[in-house]
């Protein structure tokens, strides 16, 4: 058992800034020690607290995934509540310390969480110069506040500080609304205009300490009398656990014990070293499941078009696209095909669990802390109150720790051994056991009439997605599957659709989802990977509209402009009014002029072509304009350079927005050049960095242009919200690649990856 | 077990370990340098990268016994009196890390590249850079910053 001395020494020692932080303006709520009741959303206090030297510290419900949400939290809430910004800090995550706000994933923490802070913020303003009201003895309306000072009109002798009306105080304050997100007071919110930090590039907090080393991360964490546990995964999936040969590993030094539930195996040991060389040697007997668990993964895409779908949505039908169909000029067809691509977080899962003082405290990079509270107090059918997750900064996977199977794993070793127990996973084990974003394979046609104008488009996709995990489910997590303790039904999976604005007459979609012959303990379980389908789905269907403007003999541009330019029907949210304004700053930016397409294909080595893709995610629009290098030779892609005119409405930050948008973008050229999981009949064969390529430095482009666009029709409206930014980004890249080497070589590529070997092989099959 | 005498950041430490150890782990969970992370455990990645004589050596494949009496530099031996390292200053004012798991090694990679190479040409950064890998993708923002960190040294 830890002491609470050693405990703070712990704190002391590891400079845990989200603690340390955390406990200093905590004192008045006193959870240090546990049991953790959930914080009070309706209370003032929850939100917001400020010291007596006229710093405010927000305690944010979500993560920050590198991508300067913190700071975006805190230029919003300095504005509404009217401190200095530098006069800030931010708390996220830790669910002792901060409200329920379900921590990160969808993009929303602006387009839905900034506004219960924004409200929050403006409440606690509004009280304040209340206080000072009293204070002084004069109306609100003739008090002023600049950087939590509140001022007097035409009496400079009355002035207070926030810190000195509430500092070290609580706010007792009680709010209103039914959930977190509805959380309000009685103020009101402060136009775009009166906003002064919002709209601004400060630089993010957390980026000096990520430089000078002294940032303690989830992988950092340490407690006294800690051991270090590894995982034994099935050598093959579906694979049963007949034995453990535990004498295989009595001559490893340190060891503590091995740990054995149905088919899960793991080992404990004092120190790092001694459980990875123990995970390496333990000798255990597995059997093989009777049946394949999968095709291989040449096979995947003829398998799932014969497969007989776990769930097909009605098909949604608009016009009569039968009719358009027979009736056109033209009829286009094409499939699609995106393989099953990986998470691979730069550094592998891992979590500590401290089951000290009777509690159950978890040090996790989860980006959904609240639901491994939720979900590991389910898995250790313990109270949820005992449980707590200190939620630190870790290696980003966009989606991958939403399913977050070392932090079940480190709680269900720390519960087994009442030790402190930290778990990190291997790089062969991530790669390969991670959860995956789903294959999908697609069928489209198109109906174009005379006068090359789209009539009809048909959308057929399937996706590999039953048995969708990704939301710390205690019973579906890796660790349930494979100690038996899983739920009956598994998650039904999703299919998506295409998103864009286009307007076209006549549409049928039919979606299918399908299943892999094993359905549970297997590596290519399938979770929420960036957007989580958009990437694939975009592909297909940007592509796709590509190849019909290639077969109406239109420009690019001009083709999808008079499908948008075509209604003057507006929508919720002025979807096509701003997508027009994406694709005209993009095309502005770039510099495109319309010409036929494709360009007759060059005669030297590398060939070169332009190719442009857009779609929303919400609210949120993005237009991308990518030109490529295709070497003859060697089938190599070189995107040289992107565009990107992007609209998620109130940017908060540009700078860091801008960054963000650049990393998307690449995350996808990746997914568009390299990532695929490979597999056999029984195992995944994508195991490291070698047999898993990523993008890498020789992969970057030249040039890299983002903008920022407000397409919003009335765009100085004093109320213009802020969208969701991140995974639209992601989305149109890899039809944008596709289309631009369409343009450069003539040849279509409708499979993704775009690997050296098969560009070179579409090549040469089509002469080029 | 072995005792093993080395110096890190200037300061000398004698560990009790088995030889076999790779050095990260005697970094981190011996002498609680944090700075280099597991990333891949087989010299892929970099995430775990030290400098030894100058090199950028990567510490998860690097048994503790072959750097004794080595002098190594972790990323919290970079800064000097306070002051950051210029790839550290470029790293911040480039605003480069997404996540930032990955970039101890993506600086100290920089570093060992710049001291040997004081004005690289795009192309000396792209392949200097090649196999240290970041799945934010901050790659664009690296090289920006190298070359920012470039020009300071190069005026320092």
């Amino acid at each position: 058992m830890i002491s609470d001395t050693s405990r703070r020494e712990f704190i002391k020692l590891s400079g845990m800034l989200v603690v340390g932080v955390a406990a200093a303006g905590r004192d008045v709520l006193g959870q240090a020690a546990g049991p953790y009741q959930d914080l009070d959303f309706r209370q003032l206090d929850s939100w917001i607290v400020i010291r007596q030297d006229n710093t405010a510290t927000f305690y944010v419900g979500k993560t920050d995934l590198g991508q300067g949400t913190g700071t975006a939290f805190r230029q919003i809430m300095s504005d509404e509540l009217d401190v200095a910004y530098d006069a800030t800090s931010v708390v996220m995550g830790t669910t002792d310390l901060t409200v329920d706000q379900g921590g990160s994933g969808g993009s929303d923490a602006l387009q839905t969480d900034g506004w219960p802070m924004r409200r929050v913020a403006a409440e606690a303003r509004r009280v304040l110069l209340d206080m000072a009201a009293a204070k002084f003895g004069v109306p609100v309306a003739q008090l002023a506040v600049s950087d939590g000072v509140v001022t007097v009109a035409g009496d400079p002798s009355k002035r207070v500080t926030y810190g000195e009306l509430v500092g070290g105080k609580r706010f007792n304050v009680t709010l209103q609304g039914n959930t977190t997100d509805s959380t309000t007071g009685q103020a009101r919110l402060k136009t775009v205009q009166e906003m002064k930090m919002t709209g601004r590039s400060p630089r993010r907090y957390d980026i000096p300490p990520k430089v000078d080393g002294s940032l303690k991360w989830a992988v950092d964490a340490k407690v006294p009398g800690m051991l270090h546990a590894r995982n034994v995964k099935p050598p093959t999936a579906g694979a049963q656990l007949v034995s453990v040969d535990e004498a295989s590993v009595s001559n490893v030094p340190g060891l503590v014990k091995v740990v054995r539930k149905g088919n899960y195996l793991a080992v404990v040991c004092e120190r790092e070293e001694q459980a990875i060389q123990a995970a390496r040697q333990l000798k255990a007997t597995w059997q093989k499941p009777a049946t394949a668990p999968f095709p291989a993964s040449d096979d995947l895409f003829t398998y799932m078009r014969a497969a007989t779908p776990t769930f097909s949505a009605p098909p949604a039908v608009a016009g009569d696209p039968d009719a358009a169909l027979k009736g056109a000029a033209r009829v286009i067809e094409a499939e699609y095909d995106v393989p099953f691509q990986g998470h691979t977080a730069i550094g592998p899962a891992h979590a500590l669990a401290d089951p000290s003082n009777g509690q159950m405290t978890i040090y996790s990079n989860d980006m959904k802390s609240y639901g491994l509270r939720n979900g590991v107090a389910r898995f250790l059918n313990i109270p949820r109150e005992q449980v707590r997750v200190v939620w630190m900064e870790g290696p980003q996977a966009y989606g991958r720790t939403a399913a977050d199977d070392a932090g079940f794993e480190a709680a269900f070793l720390a519960n087994e051994l009442g030790r402190p127990v930290r778990m990190q996973w291997m790089r062969n084990e991530e790669t390969a056991w991670d959860t995956k974003g789903p294959a999908y394979a697609v069928k489209m046609r198109g109906a174009l009439d005379a006068q090359g104008t789209l009539t009809a488009l048909e959308w057929d996709g399937r996706a590999v997605d039953h048995n969708h995990v990704g939301y710390n489910e205690p019973d579906s997590v890796l660790i349930a599957q494979l100690s038996g303790v899983r739920r009956a039904q598994p998650a039904r999976g999703n299919s998506s659709t295409p998103s864009h604005m286009y307007v076209i007459p006549h549409r049928r979609t039919q979606t299918h989802v399908v299943s892999l012959p094993l359905v549970w303990e297997t590596p290519m379980r399938t979770g929420n990977l960036r957007d989580p389908d958009g990437p694939q789905v975009t592909f297909a269907s940007e592509s796709f509209i590509d190849e019909l403007a290639a077969a109406a003999k239109a420009d690019p541009v001009e083709f999808r402009m008079k499908m948008l330019t075509a209604s003057p029907a507006d929508d919720m949210g002025y979807k096509r009014a701003r997508s027009i304004a994406c694709l005209k700053a993009a095309v502005e930016k770039y510099g495109w002029t319309p010409r036929p397409y494709p360009k007759p294909v060059g005669t030297g080595e590398i060939l070169t072509g332009r190719g442009v893709a857009y779609t929303f995610r919400s609210q949120t629009i993005a237009a991308q304009i990518v030109d490529v290098e295709v070497n003859r030779r060697t089938g190599r892609v070189w995107v040289k350079r992107i565009v990107c005119a992007h609209d998620c409405g109130l940017v908060i930050n540009p700078d860091a927005l801008t960054r963000t948008l650049e990393g998307a973008m690449l995350h996808s050229l990746s997914r568009a050049l390299h990532e695929e999981v490979r597999f056999d009949t029984e195992k995944v064969l994508s195991a490291d960095w070698a047999s898993h390529p990523t993008l890498t430095h020789l992969d970057v482009p030249e040039t890299i242009d983002v903008i920022h666009v407000n397409g919003d029709p009335n765009p100085n409206r004093p109320d213009l919200p802020h969208y969701g930014a991140g995974e639209t980004a992601c989305k149109p890249l890899l039809a944008a690649v596709a289309n631009a080497i369409f343009d450069a070589t003539g040849v279509r590529l409708r499979r993704v990856p775009f690997r050296n070997a098969r560009v070179l092989a579409a090549l040469k099959s089509a002469n080029v | 077990m072995a005792k093993v005498s080395l110096t890190v950041n200037g300061t000398a430490h004698t560990v009790d370990v088995e030889p076999a150890t790779p050095l990260l782990y005697v970094l981190r969970n011996d002498l609680n340098l944090l700075g280099p992370r597991f990333g891949c455990g087989l010299g892929q990645c970099g995430a775990c990268t030290v400098l030894i004589k100058g090199e950028a050596v990567r510490s998860c494949i690097r048994p503790v016994s072959t750097v004794a009496g080595a002098s190594i530099t972790t990323l919290e031996g970079l800064a000097q009196n306070g002051k950051l390292h210029p790839v550290q200053q470029a790293w911040v004012d480039e605003q480069v890390p997404a996540c930032g798991y990955c970039q101890n090694g993506q600086i100290l990679t920089a570093k060992a590249l710049l001291d040997k190479t004081p004005n690289p040409t795009d192309a000396q950064i792209r392949q200097g850079m090649a196999s240290t890998l970041c799945r934010c993708m901050t790659y664009y923002r690296i090289q920006a910053a190298i070359k920012r960190a470039a020009k300071a040294m190069v005026n320092a």
